[in-house]
Order: C-alpha cells, then sequence, then structure tokens
C-alpha cells in the first residue's frame, strides 16, 4: 500500500537531486518534495536570509497564453476576463500578482502574470494547476491557445547573496529589478527569469528546460553561499514575509479585498477605472472595496512563546464568547525569534495593536494584530 | 542504580526507585528537527498513562509527549523554556521534561529496554 502510494507520487526533474542531497521527502500537492535537508528547516530558513537559498518549485504550473492574433494585448484582456488585475498595463518584460476569482468573489487561484512580449507567461500553484488549465481552456480559447509548458522545471534562488551568485551565469541578472521578467540565457541555457519569489528576500525564480534543470541547479549549488532549500523554509520564510499560501489563507471563500490584497487590484479595474468590473464576482468585490468586507486578514504577533498554528480560534476575550475568527497560517518565526501567525478578524478588530486570544490546547494565548510583513522585504525595487 | 526504559512513541525514562525521568529520544528529536517551544505539564499534576502530558514544537509542527507511566508530577525542566534547542543537542541528558512518581511499577512491565528500542527504530 504504501510503495503505491509512494509510486503515485510525481516527481519533479530534480528528484534525484533531492534524494542525492539528503532532502527528507514528503507528498506535497501530489509530488514528492523535500521538506527539509540535513541542515533542517531553521538553518535553511536563516541561511536564505543571510546568504542564498535554492528552492525547487517545479511542482508549480507554467502556462502560456498565447494570443490567436498575434497581440499580446489581445491576450491581455482575454485573461482580464478571469482575473481582477489590470493585465493590459503589465509592460513587456515585466511581471505582476494576480488572483483567479470565482462569481462568488472568492479566490480559485492566485498566480503571477509576465508579459513575454508576444505572449502571457502564467506561473500558478501546483494543487490547482489542472483546474486553472480547464478554467483557461474553458474560457479563454477563442482568443488565445493555452500551451501548458509541463517540460520546464522552475527553481527559485532567493537571499541577499542571490544577485551575485546568479550574475555569474547571467550578465543581465543585476540590471533586472522586482518584478522583471523575460527569456534570459542562464549558463548558456535557455531560461525564463523573473526578480521575483516568495521568501520577501530579493531574489530570482528561473524556469528551465527540464533536461536542464539538474545542470543549472546543481552549478547554483557549487556556489558556497548557496544551500538547498526545502519545502518548511519555504512556508516559514513566506509567513514571515506576510505572504498569502493558497488553500490556507486565501480560498473560495474570501474575496481579495477580506484577505487584504487591494493592493493587487489596480484602479483601472476597480469602480470608476476604464475598465472596471469584468471579472468573476466583480458585484461583490467592488462592493467589498466600497467598504462591504465585514473581516479581513490580519497579522498576528503572540505576546508568549507558544507557536500558534492554522485553525486555532481567535477570541475578542481571556475567556467565555464565541469565536470572533481564526488563525490560517502560523508558526515559528526563525528571524524573529517568536511566533508569528495571520488570520481572519472582524473587521472592527483589525485595527494594529488590537488585543485578541487564541486557543490553543484549551488555553487562551494573547495575541496582537501586528503590521505585516513581520521581516522587512528586502526587495530591489 | 538508574534503569533506562522506551515506550514506543519514542520516550525515555530513567528509572530510580519509584521516580521516573522521563524525555524524548534522541531519534524522536531527528524526526522532529528543530525544536522552538517545550510544554511542560505542573508540578503536582496526576498523570495517566497514555495522557498527553507535554508538548513539543518544532518550527513544521506540534506533537504531544505522552506520560510513559501512571502517576504524580514531581518537578520539571525549566531551562527548556528558556532553551528549547537542548532538546535537539542533548535530548537523552539536559533535556528531560519532567520527574514523575510511579504510581504502580507493574506499567514498567510494557516498556522496552534499548535493546529493544533500537530494534523498534530501525
Amino acid at each position: 500500500m504504501l510503495a503505491h502510494h509512494q509510486d503515485s507520487l510525481k516527481r519533479t526533474p530534480l528528484h534525484s537531486l533531492h534524494v542525492s542531497l539528503g532532502g527528507k521527502m514528503v507528498p506535497f500537492a501530489g509530488y514528492d518534495m523535500p521538506v527539509q535537508y540535513p541542515a533542517g528547516v531553521l538553518k535553511e530558513h536563516l541561511h536564505t536570509r543571510a546568504a542564498a537559498g535554492l528552492f525547487d518549485v517545479s511542482h508549480m504550473g507554467q502556462i502560456a497564453l498565447r494570443p490567436k492574433s498575434g497581440k499580446v494585448e489581445d491576450a491581455a484582456r482575454a485573461l482580464e476576463r478571469l482575473v481582477p488585475q489590470d493585465i493590459v498595463a503589465i509592460a513587456p518584460g515585466r511581471q505582476r500578482y494576480a488572483q483567479f476569482t470565482n462569481a462568488d468573489g472568492g479566490i480559485l487561484d492566485d498566480l503571477m502574470v509576465a508579459n513575454f512580449g508576444d505572449h502571457l507567461f502564467l506561473v500558478v500553484n501546483a494543487a490547482c494547476k489542472e483546474q486553472d488549465e480547464a478554467h483557461l481552456r474553458a474560457n479563454l480559447s477563442d482568443d488565445c491557445l493555452i500551451d501548458s509548458l509541463a517540460d520546464r522545471a522552475l527553481v527559485a534562488l532567493q537571499g541577499p547573496k542571490a544577485e551575485a551568485v546568479l550574475a555569474k551565469l547571467c550578465a543581465e541578472a543585476p540590471s533586472m529589478t522586482f518584478m522583471d521578467a523575460g527569456p534570459h540565457e542562464v549558463a548558456g541555457i535557455k531560461c525564463f527569469v523573473s526578480r521575483s519569489g516568495y521568501t520577501g528576500e530579493d531574489g530570482f525564480e528561473i524556469s528551465v528546460p527540464a533536461s536542464d534543470a539538474e545542470r543549472l541547479a546543481r552549478m547554483l549549488l557549487d556556489n558556497p553561499d548557496v544551500l538547498p532549500i526545502g519545502l518548511g523554509a519555504r512556508d516559514s520564510l513566506r509567513l514571515e514575509a506576510g505572504l498569502c499560501l493558497y488553500g490556507h489563507d486565501i480560498d473560495t471563500a474570501t474575496t481579495p479585498v477580506e484577505a487584504a490584497l487591494e493592493w493587487s487590484v489596480q484602479k483601472s479595474r476597480r469602480a470608476g477605472g476604464a475598465r472596471a468590473g469584468g471579472f468573476p464576482g466583480a458585484g461583490k468585490i467592488l462592493a467589498h472595496f466600497d467598504g462591504g468586507a465585514s473581516r479581513r486578514r490580519v497579522g498576528l504577533r503572540a505576546e508568549g512563546r507558544a507557536p500558534v498554528r492554522e485553525g486555532a480560534p481567535l477570541f475578542a476575550d481571556s475567556a467565555g464568547g464565541e469565536p470572533v475568527g481564526k488563525v490560517t497560517s502560523g508558526g515559528f518565526g526563525p528571524s524573529l525569534s517568536a511566533p508569528v501567525a495571520m488570520g481572519y478578524v472582524p473587521v472592527n478588530l483589525s485595527a494594529l495593536g488590537t488585543k485578541l486570544f487564541a486557543e490553543v490546547r484549551g488555553q487562551r494565548l494573547p495575541l496582537a494584530v501586528a503590521a505585516m510583513p513581520f521581516v522587512k522585504n528586502t526587495y530591489k525595487r | 542504580m538508574t534503569t533506562m526504559l522506551y515506550t514506543s512513541d519514542h520516550e525515555w525514562l530513567a528509572i530510580d526507585g519509584d521516580t521516573a525521568t522521563v524525555g524524548i529520544t534522541d531519534y524522536a528529536q531527528q524526526q522532529l528537527g528543530d525544536v522552538v517551544f517545550v510544554e511542560l505539564p505542573k508540578v503536582g499534576r496526576a498523570l495517566k498513562k497514555a495522557e498527553a502530558a507535554a508538548v513539543v514544537e518544532s518550527v513544521k509542527a506540534a506533537s504531544d509527549v505522552y506520560a510513559p507511566v501512571t502517576g504524580e508530577v514531581l518537578e520539571t525542566n525549566e531551562a527548556l523554556a528558556a532553551e528549547p534547542a537542548l532538546v535537539n543537542s542533548d535530548a537523552q541528558g539536559a533535556a528531560w521534561f519532567f520527574k514523575i512518581k510511579i504510581a504502580d511499577k507493574s506499567e514498567l512491565g510494557g516498556l522496552m529496554d534499548e535493546a529493544a528500542y533500537k530494534a523498534h527504530t530501525a
């Protein structure tokens, strides 16, 4: 049974590298993935913030959206039917964060959208990629070819040394700024490189043909500043950076406004904008922009040392009463050496400094609404 | 003379007369990874065998530590509150969790000796 279960897990092009590096492999979104390497989650986390970490994120979906007309703005206009972002305004060589919304204003998935000049390049979550592709095919096939780039791996190189490390293999890397994205050769391999990531650190995400992935990863790991980083530290890094994890902090029951992602919805798509609405759930989402949201995602810092984890109910008082919300992500923040969490609370309890209590093992632990990111981001703007 | 015993849940007991010092094994700390928080039972608490007695948390997850025998908590290791990482560096020594007064020594019969525990984790 166990063997069968493991056989059914998919493997990324870097699977044998993970095993040879001593990765502790676990099932994640249908893939056999390294949760940590021998250094351990704590050291991997701290090393990424101090030097550079290499992450395998090949389980994520990479999709090219090619306009049938040959004009990328037609693909952008088409994609705007599915997301509340201004896609038309993404300049060639730039990338933007977006969400697929549903008719109720909930979030089907979050994604990155880059303009590669003649087509759009999308990166979506592993657990949602089949559903996202079907959604794109069902809605955009008249205007676009939806091309699943299953033969590509994706690695992230993150941390203050990332630029210097990548510069040795890609001369253009240092001239890129945050959210620049496009085709670049890395060590002579035709890659797509973006200056972005999921850690709050400066860094790059590199899409590489599957057949060259291990060779490129090994070249990056040959640099003494680079350690391989597993999913455990990926989660603690993004949590400290205040970034949402799909299926936990955002899902089909949360709108972008409730999720405190208003910054990601440009004015052109809001009420009064040049292309206001026109995406699934626009009525509800625009009403939420107009003060209609009753709850909000907030950062939470505990007073004590006990980590407050996903699912912990939140209360307004130290005893009695009904829960007012719940923690959607939480754990120990290695860079802060303290617990950090995020969760949803009523809007009237969402102001910075608001005192709340999380119930953990029957005890109400005091915490306070806190600004995110918890650790200052170091993006190169 | 201290006797070392082990549970299938990866706790160790150092038996000295009718007192047992309890901690988690080196194997357990390796499986958990970096320990960042330990919650200990209150001194004086009456524990039943197999009841959740303490909690050990790594960056990734929280795990219960069960009372290996029935008895009263005599003492807890306050050093773990200040330095949870002791569990990683010295799981079967300085990072003991609590001492318990063994209520019924017949409960020790179901525990493993070192050779049996080694086989259990092999």
